[in-house]
């Protein structure tokens, strides 16, 4: 199975840092998969790689088998259609000055997807499926909590109808119960679009619970990957054990 | 938690503000009736001298006349009008300017930006009237000519105040979101810039209106400013100043004028500021 | 007697009540949790029990502090509990410290202030009070905040912290910001000063496994209220209040992917 999306043997670097060098992973149709490290891993490098927003200075990123190129336009435009997006933060990712309609409907209108009715269903129904009722449409970001917006921001992310959706810390800056609410909603999108999906992550619960492969990432190299279970039950490396032993846990239900 | 505290802190004067921003209305109402009125109608032809000299307010002349026998009020009402242009002129010029240079510079490569920082900090140091009075050294001393010297040297002001403005929303997630979204450059600019640095860049325009006015006065007030019978305030405090003992009102009311407008202005910037940022509060 | 004994306590601000008549205790030696999401007031609780809360905010109740009522008390006869009797941690140590300060002068200033130590003496406290935080190197003293990583400025907070040697240390979220083997360290410390020093502490936070591993008992905040408290053991196997219960519920679900991650073809 070809990949969808997938860095090459990517390096970046800030004047003469080093964030990543030598990484590879990639998903393919369908596929869900977590980049798990902690600060300084160079997760956020890779997530601007991924999405086309800078270049690597070694390597590349191939989008469906092919280089992209970010001056080619009619390959951007098909690349922006097809691989969406879910920041880290719900309060800084909405636009505070326009309505939810003009937010969820930026894709189509920039993208030249639809216009006028054509767009309007299609944003209704984005609304609709993050669980969100058509009155939220007028209202403003300010309006609405965290684990709302949150969705508002998945809606724009899923009005394209995109193949893979690229999600940063998706669910760290909310409540614990609306976390597990984000989560679940994201699950089920995917069971029903049969959307691919890269999560960004320092917390391995939210994707344990998503994704089925995991890389782990440190020093912006890729030191282990592999399903998700077998990382979390049996990793091989140090640091991943490490990683995945300090996670908290509840104590056992008695 | 220092949000909620933020935010609690800022409710209480809401109530202090709707009275500014009333008293700001009434105020820049007066003049804006004043001058409104000008266009169709005057007490006394500006030029009719036959007024008795430097005579106090009476029934016929509500303010007196000045040393020409010239009706003061006539004047007044007339610098009412010059103010008004005046200052929307300048504001509009420099918000033109201004905006533009300060986002080029928002978006410039970093060498770009330096530069064009660098020039504007250099005009902003010099003092606007020292600037006004090399334009109208040049272009000769006229409405126009304090105009553009003015509104030239606001520019720069303006521009830094859109760089930094811009450059604070340009860091900010919903612009990465709307380049992930397709949305290219002028878009950006457009539909999520400029909506968002309005709202302050708003109130310091209205507050530069008051500087405008301020610094025409003062150039006129040099001499540097249009000449009667298009004579503005700071015109009639010159041709007063040799008699402000004798005949006092000549003075007092192109004084008193000056200070109902720019405080009116000055008024209603501060009661726009509550309004220019309600939907950025966060409601967690 | 409790170490500290809050009844009733309520913080208001422009109509809007932060906390809603909250009671609880911390006797001595004793490690109490307040578990809340964004908007609880449980950070405004840690403010006022310490009278820190600043003005704007009116404040009732009752909350005695080793015996001292902290409720309207003026700040001098606040100072002195302050750092002997109760100290606090905050999230953020890059805010916590001063950033213009080596490291070893922010700790020696509490040293000096309560223990009335000087020169040699003083030099050697703060050597020790960073040794106690394991953090040895002597680099680490004349060091600058931005120059450590975040663990080491939460570790250096933390000794700071416990310069004095309080009774009660209040700890607010004091691994959030942190990457979690780090927080794992961290808590390790916590743990460590804590029964060393027979400290009572009081744990703040969202996180209920972190909650969990650090206290005994536990308050369960709301918007301002406290909708139930007890043993950690009870919240967590038996909670009462649905909130609680759908907590518990959410955290459970989070903890148990852990254990049951996904796999393809399974929709869950």
């Amino acid at each position: 199975m070809t990949a969808l999306l997938e860095l090459h043997d990517a390096r970046f670097a800030y004047g003469r840092r080093t964030v990543i060098d030598d990484v590879t992973l990639g998903v393919s149709a369908g596929q869900a998969l977590g980049l798990v490290g902690e600060s300084g891993a160079g997760k956020s490098t890779i997530f601007s790689l991924l999405l086309g927003l800078a270049a690597p200075h070694a390597g590349a990123v191939l989008f469906d088998g092919a280089p992209l190129d970010r001056r080619d336009r009619r390959m951007m435009r098909r690349f922006r259609t097809e691989v969406q997006t879910v920041f880290q933060d719900p309060y800084s990712s909405l636009d505070p000055r326009q309505r939810i309609d003009r937010i969820v409907g930026e894709p189509l209108r920039s993208l030249g997807i639809a216009r006028g009715e054509q767009a309007q269903q299609s944003v209704a129904d984005a609304v609709r499926s993050v669980g969100l009722d058509a009155d939220a449409l007028h209202r403003y970001p300010h309006e609405f909590s965290g684990g709302q917006r949150q969705r508002i921001a998945i809606a724009r992310a899923i009005v394209s109808k995109p193949r893979v959706l690229l999600a940063d810390e998706p669910v760290s800056a909310l409540d614990v119960t609306t976390r597990i609410q984000v989560i679940e909603l994201l699950a089920h999108l995917r069971a029903e679009t049969g959307m691919a999906l890269v999560m960004v992550s320092h917390d391995l619960s939210a994707v344990a619970a998503l994704c089925e492969r995991t890389v782990v990432l440190q020093g912006g190299r890729v030191v282990e990957e592999g399903a998700t279970r077998d990382i979390l039950d049996a990793p091989t490396i140090a640091y991943t054990r490490t990683l995945v032993s300090a996670i908290p846990r509840l104590p056992r239900e008695a | 938690m220092t949000a909620v505290v933020e935010q609690v802190t800022d409710a209480a004067p809401r109530r202090r503000r709707h009275t500014t921003l009333g008293l700001g209305l009434g105020f820049t109402g007066v003049i804006v009736l004043l001058a409104l009125v000008s266009l169709f109608w005057l007490p006394f032809d500006p030029s009719d001298i036959s007024g008795g000299r430097l005579e106090g307010p009476s029934l016929e002349h509500l303010l007196g006349t000045d040393k020409l026998g010239r009706d003061l009020f006539t004047q007044l009402m007339i610098g009412a009008r010059i103010a008004l242009i005046v200052g929307t002129a300048s504001v509009a010029l420099a918000a033109v300017l201004g905006v533009a240079i300060g986002l080029t510079a928002a978006f410039a490569r970093p060498w770009l930006d330096d530069s064009l920082s660098a020039t504007l900090d250099v005009i902003i140091a010099f003092p606007v009237l020292l600037l006004a009075m090399l334009v109208v050294a040049v272009q000769g001393a006229s409405l126009w000519s304090a105009i553009l010297a003015i509104g030239l040297a606001m520019s720069a002001v303006v521009a830094r105040l859109t760089r930094i403005l811009a450059r604070r929303v340009l860091h900010e997630q919903f612009i990465t979101a709307a380049r992930t979204s397709g949305t290219r450059l002028p878009g950006i600019v457009f539909f999520h810039v400029l909506p968002n640095i309005a709202p302050t860049l708003g109130v310091n325009l209205a507050l530069q209106f008051g500087a405008a006015v301020l610094a025409e006065a003062s150039l006129s007030y040099l001499g540097l400013g249009a000449p009667p019978p298009n004579a503005s305030w700071g015109r009639l405090l010159q041709e007063a100043q040799g008699t402000v003992l004798t005949a006092p009102v000549g003075a007092i009311a192109p004084g008193v004028a000056l200070v109902v407008l720019v405080l009116g202005v000055n008024f209603i910037a501060d009661g726009l500021r509550d309004f220019a940022d309600p939907t950025r509060r966060r409601s967690r | 007697m409790s170490l500290l004994e809050v009844a009733g306590l309520t913080v208001t601000a422009g109509g809007r009540r932060l906390v809603d008549d909250v009671s609880f205790t911390v006797t001595a030696g004793e490690r109490v949790g307040v578990i809340g999401e964004s908007g609880s007031g449980k950070s405004v609780t840690s403010l006022a029990v310490t009278g820190l809360l600043g003005g704007g905010l009116e404040t009732s109740g009752s909350v005695l502090l080793d015996g001292t009522q902290v409720i309207g008390a003026p700040d001098r006869m606040l100072r002195p509990l302050r750092g002997p009797v109760a100290s606090l941690l905050f999230q953020e140590p890059l805010t916590a410290l001063d950033p213009l300060m080596r490291v070893e002068r922010q700790i020696a200033e509490p040293i000096r202030r309560h223990l009335g130590l000087r020169g040699a003496a003083l030099q050697q406290a703060v050597l020790g009070a960073l040794n106690d935080v394991s953090l040895p190197d002597p680099r680490i003293a004349r060091a600058f905040p931005h120059e450590l990583s975040g663990g080491q400025r939460q570790r250096v907070a933390t000794a700071i912290a416990l310069a004095a040697s309080p009774k009660l240390l209040i700890a607010d979220e004091p691994t959030t910001a942190l990457d979690v083997t780090v927080q794992d360290e961290i808590l390790t410390l916590l743990e460590r000063l804590v029964a060393e020093r027979d400290m009572a502490l009081l744990f703040i936070s969202h996180d209920l496994a972190v909650v969990a591993r650090m206290t005994e008992r536990v308050v369960v905040m709301r918007r301002g209220e406290a909708v139930e408290q007890g043993p950690i053991t009870e919240i967590l196997g038996d909670p009462q209040h649905p909130y609680t219960q759908g907590l518990v519920a959410s955290a459970r679900a989070l903890d148990s992917a852990l254990d049951a991650p996904a796999t393809p073809g399974v929709v869950r």
